[in-house]
């Protein structure tokens, strides 16, 4: 059987999600038997050639970055947005709370304009994405998942219930109890809470559910005298480029 | 014999984050030698202001994939310093833990994937899965070793989830201290393995003398967590004072800050801890290196790897005596860390300034923020290792050129590449890389 040729691409990001593969242990050398990786500039010098399947990591944040995404959309019949950066812009978004030129300027001072930087945006928010593997990081089993589904053409739907579904199925004490503000209700789930079962809270990593308890969340808020903003501020976090849409 | 020479390397591979190498000899003239920065700008210290001091770890771990420990770990210890909150012993000792997981996972990465495939004269670790598969599958087990042993200190590796401002939101339990034991003596056992089969590599000769700075400290342990800043040129300050070591610069045709101290470049990362610190390694280690042939002061920037790879040994040694002694004296649960942006008011906000200063895999990491009263942060900065080795790796290149013109330039650069490697550069880290279009370059 011909091996289904695989790549992976990172635009801006830390490069995390992509590490997350190189740290799944010897399960890496089963998926390789599977697929022809390509392209992986991180980890490997051999480029070029045809894909099937391009992973993307990263947000777009160039112009630059705009062109080489459609380049990569013509040529991959698969496209998968790999973490935050790529499926929800991720925490490169809260450069859109700033006006660019003020922004730049902090950072670069008088060298501000040998940029040229745009408002970050989400992949899906330039071409047409097929499958999603959302998470700051990615959660490696449910990367497998999706894996899987793609090279079997098979679809995958992200869970579109919220983290706290999973945290109780851990057992573990609500963060409000604890008089702490959590993102949990209006998050998607498939991370198997895994910030919560750390004794963090949940900060929307993952983009929110399509049909937030919108009054329950409400009342929760009004229960311990959480201001709204508060919560979106939060929020925004991780999900500022998509402001307003539909995750 | 004269000789042109034009190499462009674009979009180096096995390098975390985007750069390229152009060097132009004309007439056995070196005429240019540049590292070229080309990641995307990502903003971190303008996107930091307004957001809670409380977030700030979260947010910064997230500028680096491979050092994120390293990261979190810096920015907890500057929001500290400006908050004025002092961990306890036992939060130290944890946190000192996570950190040589950190180098750990770091140093694996780099000498096994990104590096030996060069000296293996392969192009990746695919290849050498064919031919040495074993070795392979030993640099995969050591990789998710460290990262099991950093999920139960900190729920996970890549943006450790339970490191906050005043210590840790879960704590390990004893059978978690007893598997981390076991899994680091095996680890023992693999990083021996590793220094057998480095006995048998060379590296390419080469020396260059520069500044190397580190943290420093006055007590007999190797320092990566706490300590002044010291360089081999007899510099040493409080980290309040960071700016006055890194006294960042542009150059004139260079796309990013470079940085000097006492001559025209400065070099961090393990070479740099050996050249300062080499007596308070542990003694396995101080052995490993006499096996390998490294001795100190050491000028050759290729042998950073085996730098590395003494460290490991150091850092595998520590993290068990580290473990051993929380199995034998026990942890205090009571420390536990409720999270939150402070509600529960437990840390006091006020307006403040601080800094943190801590030995990431590729060198010292500075954080610094300024707080206004109600715990905003009004101003950031972060200088990573990468933007303070630039300097000294471009000056390594002018040096190294003219030295090896007689080869071919597919040998003048690789060996370029492997110099850059050598050095582990973190592009993306670096938040202070200038972003700059180049005429003819493919994308």
């Amino acid at each position: 059987m011909k091996k289904v040729r695989v790549a992976f691409f990172d635009f801006s990001c830390c490069e995390g999600c992509q590490l997350q593969v190189a740290n799944i242990g010897d399960l890496l050398l089963d998926i390789l038997e599977k697929i022809e990786l390509v392209e992986f500039r991180e980890v490997m010098s051999e480029r070029g050639g045809d894909y099937d399947v391009a992973v993307v990591e990263g947000s777009i944040t160039t112009e630059h970055d705009v062109k080489r995404i459609k380049g990569i959309r013509q040529k991959a019949k698969v496209l998968i947005a790999y973490g935050s950066c790529a499926c929800t812009g991720g925490v490169n978004g809260m450069k859109n709370n700033f006006d660019l030129e003020d922004v730049k300027e902090y950072v670069y001072k008088d060298r501000a304009d040998w940029f040229n930087t745009v408002p970050t945006m989400a992949v899906d928010q330039v071409v047409k994405v097929d499958y999603y593997v959302n998470g700051c990081p990615v959660y490696p089993p449910e990367f497998v998942k999706v894996l899987k589904c793609a090279l079997r053409g098979m679809p995958y739907k992200v869970p579109d219930y919220a983290v706290c579904v999973e945290c109780k199925f851990n057992e573990n004490e609500c963060m409000y109890d604890k008089g702490v503000t959590c993102l949990g209700p209006i998050t998607r789930a498939g991370c198997n809470s895994w910030c919560t079962n750390n004794g963090n809270i949940c900060y929307g990593c993952r983009g929110m559910v399509s049909n937030p308890n919108k009054n329950g969340q409400k009342e929760v808020l009004k229960k311990y005298n959480i201001p709204l903003d508060w919560i979106m501020n939060k929020f925004n976090m991780y999900n500022k480029a998509k402001e307003g849409q539909q995750v | 014999m004269p000789k042109n020479v034009k190499v462009n390397v674009e979009y180096l591979t096995r390098v975390e984050g985007h750069g390229n190498i152009v060097v132009d000899v004309q007439d056995g003239k070196l005429k240019e030698c540049r590292l070229d920065i080309i990641e995307s700008p990502r903003f971190f210290e303008a996107m930091l202001r307004g957001r809670s001091i409380f977030e700030a770890q979260h947010i910064t771990s997230r500028i680096c994939g491979i050092c994120a420990c390293a990261h979190s770990l810096v920015s907890l210890q500057a929001a500290e310093d400006a908050l004025g909150v002092k961990p306890s012993p036992q939060t130290t000792k944890l946190r000192k833990l996570l950190l040589h997981q950190e180098l750990l996972d770091s140093h694996i990465l780099h000498i096994y994937i990104l590096v030996l495939p060069d000296l293996m004269k392969v192009k990746s670790f695919v290849p050498l899965l064919e031919t040495h598969e074993k070795v392979v599958r030993r640099a995969l087990k050591m990789k998710k070793c460290v990262n099991d042993v950093c999920e139960i200190i900190a729920g996970r590796h890549i943006h450790p989830i339970s490191t906050v401002i005043g210590g840790f939101t879960k704590l390990p339990s004893k059978e978690d201290l007893k598997k981390i034991l076991s899994m680091l003596k095996d680890l023992k056992l693999d990083i021996d393995a590793t220094v057998e089969l480095f006995k048998g590599i060379k590296f390419p000769e080469f020396e260059r003398e520069t500044e190397y700075v580190a943290l420093v400290s006055d007590d007999d342990e190797y320092p990566l967590l706490e300590g002044d800043i010291g360089s081999t040129d007899g510099v040493r300050k409080h980290k309040h004072k960071y700016k006055e070591i890194t006294n960042e610069f542009v150059v004139p045709h260079s796309t990013a800050k470079h940085t000097k101290l006492s001559r025209e470049s400065y070099m961090v990362g393990a070479l740099a801890r050996l050249n300062l610190n080499f007596d308070k390694l542990l003694p396995r280690a101080k052995e490993v290196a006499r096996e390998l042939g490294f001795s100190v002061p050491c000028h050759n920037p290729y042998l950073n790897t085996v730098a590395q790879l003494i460290e490991c040994v150091h850092c595998v040694d520590e993290s068990i005596s580290i473990v051993e002694e929380f199995l034998e004296n026990g942890i205090d649960y009571s420390e536990q860390v409720v999270v939150g942006l402070n509600e529960n008011s437990v840390v006091k906000v006020k307006a403040g300034w601080g800094v943190g200063a801590v030995e990431a895999p590729r060198g010292v990491l500075f954080h610094n923020y300024e707080t206004d009263q109600d715990g905003r942060i009004i101003n950031a900065n972060c200088i990573i290792p990468t933007n303070q080795n630039l300097n000294n790796i471009e000056h390594d290149m002018k040096k190294l050129v003219p030295e090896i013109l007689d080869k071919s330039e597919e040998e003048i650069t690789l060996l370029l590449e492997m110099l850059v490697r050598a050095y582990d550069p973190c592009i993306s880290c670096s938040t202070h890389f200038l972003d700059v279009e180049f005429v003819g370059r493919k994308s």
